[in-house]
């Protein structure tokens, strides 16, 4: 690394873009080995056709398909402080953020926005693999917990699409305290008669499946995701057993109730459109510009809470 | 007469002669060896204020594991009457690493959960050495829950590795379990306190220790992850534990200046384990003092304790 390349080339490749240039026209499918032309891959939602593998995509190209016609206005998230324990490991975390930063273009691991997915109005708060493993520090708390303010005060249902190796533990402490933060934020947004949709996306891990990822009123896995507390390594070292096939996968979790359906990244929108319009009582016709019925049918003790 | 720890071996040297010196005195084949045991019991204790004066992170990580601490249910036994422990989550299981139930504390209703670790092999094992399984957080999720329906204020004593990986523990729902627990605690319209008495670990630990006031003992930890996990991660060297342990900030003196915890309960001179009585007693003291402030000052107490989490790290 010279100054050249830390500081010429980031800022061309944030001009161009991310997936403008693609350093291979053809992407290779995990699964079968098949290699699919990456155009007809952006245009299936980066979802294999033949083999409907799922490839993990960013938080813009997340928003990017689920909203209406692609159009989102971006909620900003607060700022925080940086490094709070002056944290180095091999490298020191200061430069681990900068390279994310440089790597994502992104502030930190979420990335939330306002639109609509089928007229309906919502706020979509997503969680970005590719920064640090989307992991939750104080950023990030910080960040779901605007999403879910926002969503409080316009009175919208939020999605949130989860995709963590856990907390920052370059944060030590303050990302652990991330769990009952983000807990805090969405009894308040449940407390008050507004669905939450988790969707569970490959992978959700850690202290993220122990707070917000596993707290939805409707919890939905993208198909083949992996989904757990601790790490498959780690169980397995502890119990010194070979785990089960396809443990702590999507399909596996539906089958131990944990998830209430696993549902492709292509029809993910309507499926979540469709739920969300009955909770919130709309009429069947409901279009464009439309809004969610007042809430004051029920008095406030005998909604449904968390 | 004690396990001791690495650092600990000076005074471990000099209380071995000394026991020595007692036994020949007992045998009749030493006499006048009065003198000789008192220098010896001044330098020991010299020793041991000289060991405990500055612990770094790592030797507290040891302190707090120290197999002698004492543990939930030391404080249980000793700091409450009519202990009625509660078991089962009601759908699954009990599970023994997570106790709980009700109580009298100094005569008044007290609802208390805590992961208990064991003190022998057989209670080790029977405790599952303080690693809960979801059933131990569903069982506290219904304590919690009927602390609240009959306003009895809780106290949770905090100690645990961290929460159980295995098998069956994911396949029937470890996370959720965790997480319901945490938010059922956030939700508390009664008041609480949080001790951690040993090892915060990680998210097994703070599905129980959200409270309005969170204390710790003095060489207690609590942390993100196991220094021995965040080296193998972090630094991808097991025996960088140290390291781990220092730069994660994972003392009671860290979490005070983070202002991630309310107060520290200091502990006798050479760690919890050398006077249980007196660190029990001093943790009672301040339940006591603490329930007091509560009564004297009824608030919105599930507001406060939400407010204190969102605000922090807001403020460093």
């Amino acid at each position: 690394m010279n100054w050249i390349t830390n500081f010429v080339r980031p800022k061309i490749n944030s001009m161009l873009g991310r997936r403008d240039m693609p350093e291979n026209l053809w992407i290779k499918d995990p699964e079968s080995g098949e290699m699919v032309f990456h155009k007809d891959l952006e245009d299936n939602q980066y979802v294999i056709p033949s083999s409907g593998h799922h490839m993990k995509i960013s938080a813009r190209e997340r928003l990017k398909f689920f909203f209406d016609d692609g159009e989102y206005e971006t909620i900003e998230n607060p700022k925080v402080m940086v490094d709070p324990l002056k944290f180095r490991d091999e490298k020191r975390y200061v430069d681990r953020l900068k390279d994310a930063k440089t790597k994502t273009s992104m502030e930190d691991a979420i990335l939330s926005a306002l639109g609509t997915i089928e007229g309906l109005p919502v706020v979509v708060t997503v969680q970005d693999f590719a920064f640090m493993g989307g992991s939750l520090g104080m950023a990030a708390g910080d960040a779901i917990i605007k999403a879910f303010e926002t969503a409080l005060e316009r009175r919208r249902p939020l999605i949130l699409f989860a995709a963590s190796g856990g907390a920052r533990m370059q944060e030590g402490i303050l990302s652990l305290m991330q769990l009952p933060r983000t807990t805090v934020a969405l009894d308040r947004l449940k407390e008050a008669g507004l669905p939450y949709i988790v969707v569970l996306t490959n992978p959700t891990t850690g202290g993220v499946t122990a707070s917000y990822a596993m707290l939805g009123d409707v919890h939905i896995a993208e198909p083949g995701a992996l989904i757990g507390f601790a790490g498959p390594r780690v169980i397995e070292q502890t119990i010194r057993e070979k785990l089960p096939d396809g443990f702590q996968r999507s399909e596996y979790l539906m089958d131990h109730g944990m998830v209430d359906m696993v549902v492709s990244r292509l029809k993910m929108k309507a499926t979540i459109a469709q739920l969300l319009k009955i909770l919130l009582k709309m009429p069947v016709d409901a279009e464009a510009e439309a809004v969610p019925m007042p809430l004051v049918a029920l008095p406030t003790e005998a909604r449904p809470q968390a | 007469m004690y396990n001791y720890l690495d650092f600990e071996k000076p005074v471990a040297d000099l209380e071995g002669k000394i026991l020595e010196l007692k036994k020949l005195a007992e045998n009749g084949e030493a006499v006048d060896v009065g003198d000789e045991i008192a220098r010896l019991e001044k330098r020991s204790r010299d020793a041991l204020r000289d060991a405990y004066k500055a612990l770094t992170p790592w030797q507290k990580v040891q302190v707090a594991r120290h197999p002698d601490r004492p543990h939930c249910l030391d404080y249980v036994t000793a700091l409450f009457t009519d202990f009625t422990p509660l078991a089962g989550d009601r759908a699954f299981g009990e599970d023994k690493a997570i106790v709980g139930g009700f109580a009298r504390f100094q005569g008044q209703p007290i609802a208390v959960i805590g992961q208990e670790k064991g003190s022998d092999t057989k209670s080790r094992l029977e405790h599952n050495f303080g690693s809960p399984r979801p059933e131990g957080y569903r069982k506290a999720v219904r304590i919690m829950e009927l602390a609240d329906r009959f306003s009895i204020p809780l106290v949770t004593l905090v100690d645990t590795a961290g929460a159980y990986p295995g098998v069956g523990a994911e396949e029937r729902g470890q996370a959720e379990a965790i997480a319901r627990s945490t938010s059922t605690s956030l939700a508390l319209k009664v008041p609480s306190i949080s001790v951690v008495i040993g090892e915060g670990g990680s998210g097994g630990a703070i599905a129980i220790a959200t409270a309005n006031r969170v204390f710790m003992l003095e060489h207690a930890i609590y942390s993100v992850i196991s220094p021995e996990g965040a080296a193998s991660i972090l630094w991808r060297d097991t025996t960088r534990s140290k390291d781990a342990a220092t730069n994660m900030k994972i003392t009671a003196q860290d979490l005070l200046a983070l202002k991630i915890i309310d107060g520290i309960i200091p502990e006798p001179l050479g760690g919890a384990h050398r006077a249980p009585e007196a660190v029990i007693k001093s943790t009672g003291d301040l339940i006591a003092r603490t329930l007091g402030e509560f009564t004297a000052n009824p608030i919105d107490f599930r507001e406060q304790r939400r407010e204190k989490y969102l605000a922090m790290g807001r403020s460093l």
